[in-house]
């Protein structure tokens, strides 16, 4: 019954996608408060259930529902999941919770000698920066998925990473931070900031080294000289250890155009979610990344489309009516049904305007599928909820 | 820019009572999803209200604003965009961090030529990436100081200023610029704007408002947020619960169909009377289906707004507009605001 309430895009087919064994990574996106953590949960689980052995990497879980995934403490480790596994015994789903701090640390105790990752990590602009920069989080969960993959390569501990994305002011941004970062550490500025003396005194270097002198004047002068040298010697640091960063962002990015990856971008039925979801699928075009469709959440579903809203209202007004002129127990049913009539045409409006805005997201976007997620009365708390969410994705088709 | 002249006398507008006397930074926040820019316009049409003049700022370079109202993009210039019942005017602001830095640059400095140049190398976008303290001390510096600006004759240039702040979840830090630029700078400048800014945003000058959903997560992020916001010494406002849809069912009949037992036989008879006997094996079962499904709801809505009440602050229940959000519906937000005593 659902699907008849976005009948113009083709149908999403989840199944088809957890149960294709090339995919490998599936990376959940949209605006922020659309269910995004809860699909990812939800396909992670079904796709455990479908016999793969399943990665989920959550980002900022509600309480409840990271309970429901068993995961207790922030610790950066994928954690098995008691008692989930397909039918015939094959199938496992690990979860985690990303400590975007802790997997800057990690990187850096990875790439550097000790003596070098531990100048580095009490470096006070490092501390800022990884645990408060404004694009550290989207760049630290493109690192994790990086190393989740090399090391499910590597021990065959996954065959699929399911991701979901930081709740960024944009789902954009989860595609361009990475490079921000890259670029920002990889950048003229920097460069210029380890090395002032550079190329001073000579042709374009001297402008710069100019333009350098009044910045750092300007910058000295609003934080203090401590905060420039502090730059100046974590990039140095970090330079020589493991050379560009933009290197980096390049191989995650590049992992994300694989064939193996999925982008599922989530929304609800509200115009700035879609706005969003469109952006999104607008880029990804553009960036020539796998998009296998849309998920769209608490979407108002129609038990009986056969009785239309205005069909409905007349007959909740011709009650209301009768009921002042009827008594007792006649009176008093014909004013609940009239009540009932009217909360049937309030659905049936709220449907038609999801509808509408479904439809022209997808005459913006034909051939984009779409699967529909009924809104439940309550937010899921257990595996069960998941698997509820689960069977209502598969359905949609 | 200069001052509308008051179409309501003074003396009216100071006679009548205040929800919030003294107040004129309204902050507003709320997890992703909940209409928090539209609350956050709503309030600033609400306290526009008979001669006022507020101003609304967006400081994510989302350009929510523009869409609300249906203006075009907005610059990092103060615009008017609406006008509120009673001849008030509601203007906005987009406030982008690295404008704000020439700004600053300028005021303080006298370098805004300076601060052009070192732009065109990118060194702005590298002074506001390498700190994101000095972002938020940019972006609320900005607010602090419409705040404190006057005319020349004396009055403050705007009656209040509305912030749509980031979303609960990063609030209370972007709020708290004095322990974000501790880290970056103990002495200096910038630490002593910092302190500006603090004094007037954990005054009793300043309030932050929450807007909520009656939905299990918003209202868990409402809690947690306003815990973080005490701790931190922030003033609490009130809590808005959007989107809300009253009951269409009594009390009684709600208890019925929790339990699946509203009267199925009278409720067809009336079909019957209501002309609607035609597809009513159907119709009837669906009615009750939807039936039980909205006394669900109504009984989750309940549990959270008990959860709210709980917390004891002024709350505003705000209803959701059938037709969507538009220019006309923000009016209407904005009149239930002004009947609960914003103005």
């Amino acid at each position: 019954m659902t699907r008849r309430t976005f009948a113009k895009a083709p149908g999403l087919d989840i199944d088809a996608i957890l149960g294709n064994r090339d995919i490998h990574i599936i990376v959940c996106t949209g605006a922020g408060g659309v269910g995004k953590t809860t699909t990812a949960a939800a396909l992670g689980l079904r796709g455990a259930e479908m016999g793969r052995s399943v990665c989920v990497l959550t980002i900022d879980p509600a309480k409840r529902l990271a309970q429901a995934m068993g995961l207790s403490s922030l610790d950066n480790t994928p954690r098995q999941v008691p008692g989930v596994c397909a039918p015939d015994g094959s199938g496992s789903l690990f979860a985690m919770m990303l400590d975007m701090k802790r997997t800057f640390d990690e990187v850096v105790e990875g790439h550097a000698d000790q003596a070098r990752a531990e100048q580095i990590l009490s470096n006070p602009f490092y501390q800022t920066l990884s645990s408060s920069f404004a694009g550290t989080q989207e760049y630290m969960a493109m690192e994790k998925l990086g190393q989740l993959r090399v090391r499910a390569e590597e021990e065959g501990t996954w065959d699929l990473i399911v991701v979901d994305t930081p709740p960024s002011r944009s789902a954009l941004d989860f595609l361009d931070a990475p490079a921000r970062l890259g670029s920002f550490l990889d950048g003229r500025f920097i460069r210029i900031l380890t090395a002032p003396a550079r190329g001073a005194g000579k042709g374009i270097g001297r402008i710069v080294g100019m333009g350098f002198g009044i910045f750092t004047g300007v910058l000295s002068k609003i934080l203090g000289a401590q905060v420039l040298s502090d730059v100046g010697s974590f990039v140095a640091a970090i330079d020589t250890t493991f050379g560009g960063f933009r290197e980096r962002a390049d191989e995650t990015y590049a992992l994300l155009k694989d064939s193996g990856t999925s982008f599922v971008v989530i929304a609800a039925p509200e115009r700035d979610a879609l706005r969003e979801a469109a952006y999104f699928v607008e880029r990804l075009r553009t960036d020539d990344m796998p998009l296998a469709g849309l998920v769209l959440n608490r979407v108002q579903h129609l038990d009986d489309p056969e009785l239309t809203s205005e069909q409905a209202a007349a007959g909740a007004q011709t009650l209301v009516e009768l009921s002042g002129e009827a008594t007792g127990a006649t009176a008093e049913s014909q004013r609940l049904t009239a009540a009932l009539l009217s909360l049937h045409a309030q659905r049936m409006n709220l449907a038609a305007r999801q509808r509408h805005l479904a439809d022209r997201f997808t005459a913006a976007h034909p051939g984009v599928p779409v699967s529909s997620v009924p809104a439940l009365a309550e937010d899921v708390h257990d595996l069960d909820g998941l698997r509820t969410i689960g069977d209502l994705l598969a359905q949609s088709l | 820019m200069t001052r509308p002249a008051a179409s309501v006398p003074s003396t009216d507008r100071a006679a009548a009572a205040r929800k919030w006397p003294g107040v004129n930074l309204h902050v507003v926040s709320g997890k992703g999803g909940t209409g928090k820019t539209t609350m956050a316009a709503a309030l600033a049409l609400a306290l526009a209200r008979d001669g006022r003049r507020t101003l609304l700022i967006e400081v994510e370079g989302r350009q929510g604003i523009a869409q609300l109202f249906d203006v075009p993009p907005l610059p990092y210039e103060e615009r008017k965009v609406a006008v509120a019942p009673g001849g008030g005017e509601v203007w906005a602001l987009a406030v982008d961090a690295q404008e704000a830095l020439l700004d600053y640059l300028e005021s303080f400095y006298n370098l805004r030529r300076a601060g052009t140049a070192l732009r065109k190398m990118g060194a702005v976008d590298f002074a506001t990436t390498i700190a994101p303290g000095l972002r938020d001390v940019l972006l609320t510096g900005k607010a602090v100081e419409v705040v404190r600006r006057k005319e020349k004759n004396g009055p403050d240039a705007y009656d209040a200023v509305i912030l749509d702040a980031p979303p609960t979840g990063r609030i209370s830090k972007f709020l708290n610029v004095n322990s974000e630029v501790s880290g970056l700078a103990k002495a200096g400048p910038i630490r002593k704007h910092a302190d500006l800014v603090m004094n007037v945003i954990a005054s009793p000058q300043t309030l932050v408002h929450l807007v909520t959903l009656l939905e299990e997560m918003p209202v868990q992020e409402t809690i947690d947020g306003i815990a973080e916001l005490e701790q931190n010494h922030l003033p609490v406002g009130a809590v808005m619960v959007n989107m809300t849809r009253p009951p269409l069912l009594t009390d009684a009949q709600l208890l019925m169909a929790e339990h699946d037992t509203l009267p199925a036989e009278a409720i067809r008879a009336a079909l019957g009377a209501a002309g609607l006997s035609a597809h009513e094996d159907e119709i009837l079962p669906a009615l009750l289906a939807e039936a039980s499904d909205h006394a669900q709801r109504v009984a989750l809505e309940r549990r959270e707004m008990e959860r709210i009440e709980d917390l004891d602050l002024p709350t505003f229940v705000l209803p959701l507009l059938s037709g969507g959000i538009d220019l006309g519906g923000l009016y209407e937000l904005a009149d239930i605001l002004t009947a609960g005593g914003v103005r």
